[in-house]
């Protein structure tokens, strides 16, 4: 598919001599929403603030829709809104007056009919008037999503926008997220909530110390994660697998002490009653079970733990599989 | 040329004086009317004519350009270095914007607001004193020069600045120093002949002679040199600004 951003090589060495970014490479495709998660400090922030012409990369290079961040800043920012993680508001200025002058800002002509559209949509028209530190944290936030979309962006990066926003909120926002996306609009969204990835996202990417650790297709994620591990401790380890459970989708463990079945915990019929019927009639016998399920939140804890080289390499050769 | 952008920032900081009229316009030509009546009505009465011109006259253009001098710095540094303290700044770096439309929205709108009061402040000043402007369009000249230098002044200093301290320390401690001492309330041929040399280190000479000169005629050092110096000025901020832009000095990390 076509990448509307394309970073080559990205590096972010900050002044005092923290390097933020190492050598990043990521395609963001037309009119996906792409999840960007990482820990504290992973440099997701630093990432999107170049992109958005806030700090100056020391390395590498990024295009947005074709037109390079520098060089062609102009037609590359105009197609760029930017939610950003901090609530920063002009205070004494009117809800509508701030979205005006952020189209305005962005080179567009008025349009006081796509403003108010807007407004509305957002719940906010009847706030238009209201000085915006008259507003709740959450009407703030709000705010500042109109502001990024004044100027009818086809880019749209949210950084952390569900911080501070109540559950109602939330779902209203993931709404006209969607809703966007709907109408063609790339959305790059960072989150902590790995939920709101799994609900949200239509691909994944996980950043770590400043590098870029997974990129993924959520579905194939949700695959692994809707799996799940059924094993069976046996009394005396098998060499192979017996001959009469080949069928089945099971394997052993390194020494063979146990018999790991692998199941869609979402499918109707997970398998399991006929699983224990053969291993019945096939005599073979077990001291324990148990059963685990692997998490998007396990994967992404244990990329960042450092076991991520390791874990990645078994996810994409398991995703082969 | 994103013009809506012009606009949109030139907008914003004149609403901004909308709302903070009395600060930003109302107590500055109170306080400089306060000098016209102590030094123009009041003790100018008893003082002799300088150059031919009364006293109460000839402070004038020293009174309007130490009021358009720290009313630029302020307006100006405060209109950039607000948006880089509350966080909003990430809007207008996020902007297709260029450096040259930020600083014509800002500065643009900081030099209005001064010229403005300064116009407010020669009005005020009939009131108390009477004056004639023998070069109109030269005052006018200086003034839109004097105000656009001194704005673009301030945008630096607004970008320097990384505290409320900071920001106030230039206006207070060399702006209105080099004013008073600039021949503001004296023409410098009333000092000593070691003092007349040592202040023409005082760029604020060289900006009140012209002005001067604009209003009677009468000037302290020539004409074209200040007009030489005034843009001088102009140029040094300019090169300022274009060096913060292209290092991204302050403003970008
Ligand atoms: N202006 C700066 N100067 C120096 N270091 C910085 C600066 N901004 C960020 N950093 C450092 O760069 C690293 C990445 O920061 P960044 O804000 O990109 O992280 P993040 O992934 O967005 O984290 P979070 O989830 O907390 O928002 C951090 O270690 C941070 O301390
Ligand atoms: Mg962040």
């Amino acid at each position: 598919m076509e990448s509307i951003i394309s970073v080559k090589g990205l590096g972010k060495t900050y002044a005092g001599g923290f390097t933020a970014l190492k050598n990043v490479d990521l395609d963001i495709r037309r009119g996906e929403i792409f999840a960007l998660l990482g820990p504290n400090g992973a440099g997701k922030t630093t990432l999107i603030s170049i992109i958005c012409g806030i700090v100056n990369p020391t390395g590498g290079s990024v295009t947005a829709d074709g037109c390079d961040i520098i060089r062609d800043f102009r037609a590359a920012r105009s197609k760029i809104g930017l939610v950003p993680q901090e609530l920063a508001t002009d205070a004494f200025e009117s809800v509508l007056a701030t979205v005006t002058f952020s189209r305005g800002l962005f080179g567009k002509s008025p349009d006081p009919a796509y403003i108010e559209k807007l407004l509305r949509q957002l719940s906010l028209w009847e706030k238009k008037d209201s000085k915006i530190m008259a507003l709740s944290g959450g009407m703030k936030r709000r705010v500042m999503i109109a502001k990024a979309l004044s100027h009818e962006p086809a880019i749209l990066f949210l950084d952390e926008p569900s911080a501070g926003v109540d559950v109602e909120l939330r779902q209203d926002m993931w709404e006209m997220v969607r809703g966007l996306r709907e109408s063609g609009v790339t959305i790059i969204l960072t989150t902590h909530y790995i939920e709101e990835a799994e609900e949200m996202a239509d691909r994944v990417g996980v950043i770590n110390h400043g590098e870029v650790v997974l990129v993924e297709e959520k579905n194939t994620l949700m695959q692994k994660m809707g799996e799940k591990e059924l094993s069976l401790h046996l009394p005396e380890p098998l060499q192979q697998v017996p001959e009469a459970l080949r069928d089945l989708p099971l394997t052993l463990n390194d020494d063979g002490s146990r018999l790991i079945y692998r199941f869609d915990i979402k499918s109707n019929d997970t398998g399991i009653t006929e699983l224990l019927r053969r291993l019945n009639e096939a005599e073979i016998e077990f001291r324990d079970l148990h059963t685990r399920e692997s998490s998007l939140e396990e994967i992404f804890v244990g990329l960042v733990r450092g076991e991520r080289e390791e874990k990645a390499e078994q996810l994409t050769k398991e995703t082969l599989e | 040329m994103n013009w809506y952008g012009i606009r949109a920032i030139y907008k914003f900081e004149m609403a901004r004086t909308g709302r903070t009229l009395m600060q930003s316009i109302a107590s500055p030509v109170l306080s400089t009317s306060l000098y016209f009546i102590v030094f123009g009505a009041a003790i100018g009465s008893r003082m002799g004519d300088i150059d031919g011109i009364s006293y109460g006259a000839f402070i004038i253009p020293g009174l309007l350009m130490l009021s358009l001098l720290s009313e630029s710095i302020s307006n100006a540094s405060f209109g950039i270095f607000f948006p880089k303290f509350s966080g909003t700044i990430y809007e207008v770096l996020s902007a297709p914007v260029s450096a040259f439309e930020i600083v014509a929205g800002y500065v643009g709108a900081a030099a209005t607001k001064s010229i403005i009061l300064g116009l407010l402040i020669l009005v005020t000043a009939r009131f108390f004193v009477d004056y004639e402007i023998v070069h109109p369009f030269w005052m006018f000249g200086f003034l839109v020069l004097t105000a656009l230098t001194f704005s673009m002044f301030g945008f630096v200093i607004g970008i320097w600045a990384d505290d409320f301290q900071k920001l106030q320390v230039i206006p207070l401690m060399v702006v209105t120093p080099l004013t008073f001492l600039g021949g503001a309330f004296y023409s410098i041929n009333m000092l000593p002949e070691l003092w007349q040399k040592v202040i023409l280190f005082n760029p604020v000479v060289y900006l009140i002679s012209g002005f001067r000169w604009a209003f009677y005629g009468v000037s302290d050092v020539n004409v074209g040199i200040s007009l030489g110096m005034t843009l001088l000025f102009l140029v040094l901020c300019m090169t300022g600004i274009w060096w913060i832009f292209r290092t991204g000095y302050r403003i970008k990390t």
